[in-house]
């Protein structure tokens, strides 16, 4: 099981590339917001998941419980600041 | 109840890689935001369902739902949020070339 884990843990790290790759590139800064969104759901899972594979999972759901609330507010905030404005 | 979780997981990643390819590959902000949405929180949820199996009963499940509940909540929030930021703003969706 621990090492399924780690294999789980290493493809969950390339799948953040990926979407660091939109964050990078994104024709509009609609498609960096949604790239961010994308990047906290999978560091949500790999906290997760690295709690499982040190046994410390009390710890680190708490860790990824304040990670989720910081993304809605900060998400929402630059969400309704760019409908405000419009376009930059 | 190892194999099963095991199974979860293994769903739940192959939801996640569709998801990726999806941001990659889609044309557009309107259709990203489907990738990252849909796809994302169901990939999500298979595999947070499995590692709380593989946790067993007790506090650490509990926990581990109420993040999954959590980020049943935010996900689509956010797409919606900004997909109609996007509308509001003035961009127009995409579509097929001389059709």
């Amino acid at each position: 099981m621990k090492i399924f884990l780690l294999y789980v843990l290493v493809l969950l790290a390339i799948l953040l590339g990926v979407y660091l790759y939109r964050v990078l590139q994104g024709p509009t800064i609609f498609d960096r917001v949604l790239g961010l969104n994308g990047i906290s759901t999978k560091a949500i899972i790999l906290l997760i998941v690295m709690g499982v594979y040190f046994e410390r999972v009390d710890m680190f759901v708490d860790i990824s419980t304040g990670y989720a609330l910081l993304n809605l507010v900060g998400a929402l905030a630059v969400a309704k600041y760019l409908e405000r404005k419009g376009v930059p | 109840m190892e194999i099963l979780s095991i199974i979860f997981i293994v769903a739940g990643l192959f939801f996640l890689i569709v998801a990726a390819i999806g941001v990659i590959r889609l044309p557009d902000v309107f259709s990203r935001s489907h990738a990252v949405s849909l796809t994302d929180s169901l990939g999500a949820f298979l595999m947070l369902v499995g590692i709380a199996l593989h946790e067993g009963l007790g506090t650490n499940m509990l926990k581990i739902l109420v993040v999954l509940a959590l980020l049943y909540i935010i996900n689509p929030v956010i797409a919606h949020a900004t997909v109609r930021a996007a509308l509001r703003s003035g961009l127009k969706p995409w579509e097929k070339e001389n059709s």
